[in-house]
């Protein structure tokens, strides 16, 4: 059964056929998938999606396969984590985390959007799977191109931590360490995706990859009861998951399991890599790239390809966006992690971060039940951390040198 | 030494398949029109009202003309001119 149309220009609107395109031919403009809504509205309810395995293929009929899915079986369906504690700090009312720090694989939300490409990739028939990644989507792509069977060619930036750079290597793909930052890599992998016919899963067959990231906007909604929330706070790179995140909840109002859409979106952005941000500020469509300079590698993109929707998007919601400093991103980290006991990656620092702005501005309103959207794991830039923790207590192993210690951790408590 | 100008594959149809062709040193602006008398179509592709469209991306020597002078970005003899659709990579 069939429920994908077709691809479809999302400027000019011109049609295309399903192929490993990505591009109009005529004005450039980013292909997207077309459904066919009134299909899947009779065969997908909420009843046929509770029955289904917890992960993000219980959503099958609105990611854009054929056959059944081939690659991330146990991806997606990641906890959504009612936050009372980080509630009870900030002040608000009703707060949730969408905690992708523990997603299947590889711990970042690049799980469900490589599960989704790679399937289409098995589906055009590649055997070479490729990407251009500041870190997650190389683990993502190497960790599920390994269990798939695909030869895998990973680009990164060379200046990436040791850490990020273990985490891809260690699934043994052909990793690719350019002289450059993420926007000269992406701009390498576009030259290299002309001459190779490889599935890059960011480039050629990024109409089907990026479909992947709405299932965090599913699995919010189902995990609230079937029920939008007010307000979803997300990070922005290029801003393609923003975007997605926003499509979700207006295809489950579509097709009718859910009957209301009143959300607002909120981006999260880093200061020192803020394009988007800034030009909602400006209050322009227009978006000028910059070159990144911040802590949140993961977000580090200079030059968001779905930076002008995002914008649309937020708008369109009514929603806002903010960035935030390095400082502000650490600080948000370490909230996140004593309040909630969740161990966020920088892009996790920036949007909690962000959503604490939001709030002081009033942007946010402190009665919303809100969503923040936690997209990896801590562990992945733990460096950042370094000297600014609380301290360690060595001692000796004898009780006198434990109860010392003891007095001291008392005396600090005291304070 | 000429000026190299690598094509992307969504404009390869109008260069008869060819992924890299080349062009007198100039402007940006004046390359494109100039490619436009051998390959016809070529700089309806590119650009709109004389602007470069929203959607593409044009690199010299791997810088982005957006951070040099835009359209009036001058290319000399032997520089790299590299055109990139702008929807390409990222994703979060």
């Amino acid at each position: 059964m069939k429920y994908v149309k077709g691809l479809k220009c999302r400027e000019c609107a011109r049609e295309y056929p399903i192929e490993p395109i990505y591009v109009c031919e005529f004005c450039f403009g980013p292909l997207e998938v077309v459904y066919d809504y009134t299909k899947i509205k009779k065969v997908l309810t909420r009843r046929v999606i509770e029955r289904r395995p917890k992960t993000l293929w219980r959503y099958k009929e609105l990611l854009p396969i054929d056959g059944e899915p081939q690659v991330g079986l146990n991806s997606g369906f990641t906890p959504l984590v009612k936050a009372e504690n980080l509630a009870k700090y900030l002040g608000v009312k009703e707060l949730y985390i969408k905690d992708d720090t523990v997603a299947h694989p590889t711990l970042s939300f690049k799980d469900r959007v490589v599960a989704v490409a790679l399937t289409k990739a098995k589906e055009f028939g590649f055997d070479t799977a490729a990407c251009a990644s500041t870190g997650n989507l190389a683990h993502a792509v190497s960790a599920h191109g390994a269990k798939a069977g695909f030869n895998r060619f990973i680009f990164i930036p060379a200046t990436l931590e040791q850490n990020k750079i273990l985490a891809s290597i260690v699934y043994e793909p052909n990793l690719v360490a350019v002289d450059g930052n993420y926007d000269d890599v992406n701009r390498l992998c576009s030259e290299i995706a002309n001459k190779y016919r490889w599935a890059f899963v960011n480039i050629n067959i990024r109409p089907y990859y990026a479909e992947g990231s709405k299932t965090i906007g599913f699995e919010i909604v189902e995990q609230l009861g079937w029920e939008a929330p007010d307000s979803i706070v997300v990070p922005c790179a290029s801003g393609s998951l923003l975007t997605k995140v926003w499509k979700a909840l207006k295809e489950f109002k579509e097709i009718g399991i859910i009957k209301k859409v009143e959300t607002k979106i909120y981006g999260a952005q880093a200061t020192g890599c803020s394009p988007i941000s800034t030009a909602f500020k400006q209050g322009t469509d227009v978006i000028r790239p910059v070159k990144p300079n911040t802590i949140a590698k993961s977000l580090a993109i200079g030059n968001p390809a779905d930076g002008y929707y995002a914008l649309q998007a937020v708008k369109e919601s009514g929603g806002a966006m903010e960035d935030v400093s390095d400082d502000e991103i650490i600080e948000a980290i370490k909230i996140l992690s004593k309040t909630e006991g969740i161990f966020a990656e920088t892009a996790g620092g920036v949007t909690v971060a962000t959503y604490i702005k939001l709030l002081k501005e009033g942007k946010i309103d402190k009665k919303d039940c809100t969503v923040l959207c936690i997209t990896g794991n801590g562990l992945k830039t733990a460096e950042v951390l370094n000297g600014k923790t609380t301290e360690v207590y060595y001692i000796k192993p004898n009780l006198a040198s434990f109860e010392e210690a003891l007095k001291k951790i008392n005396e600090k408590k005291g304070r | 030494m000429p000026v190299k100008v690598l094509i992307p594959t969504p404009l390869q149809k109008i260069t008869g398949g060819k992924d890299v062709v080349e062009a007198e040193p100039g402007k940006i602006i004046d390359i494109i029109n100039a490619l436009d008398k051998t390959y016809p179509g070529f700089a309806e592709r590119l650009c709109q009202d004389g602007k470069i469209r929203r959607f593409i991306n044009i690199y010299v020597n791997e810088e982005d003309i957006r951070f040099l002078q835009g359209e009036d970005t001058l290319v000399k003899d032997g520089d790299e001119v590299s055109i990139v659709p702008a929807i390409a990579g990222g994703s979060h």
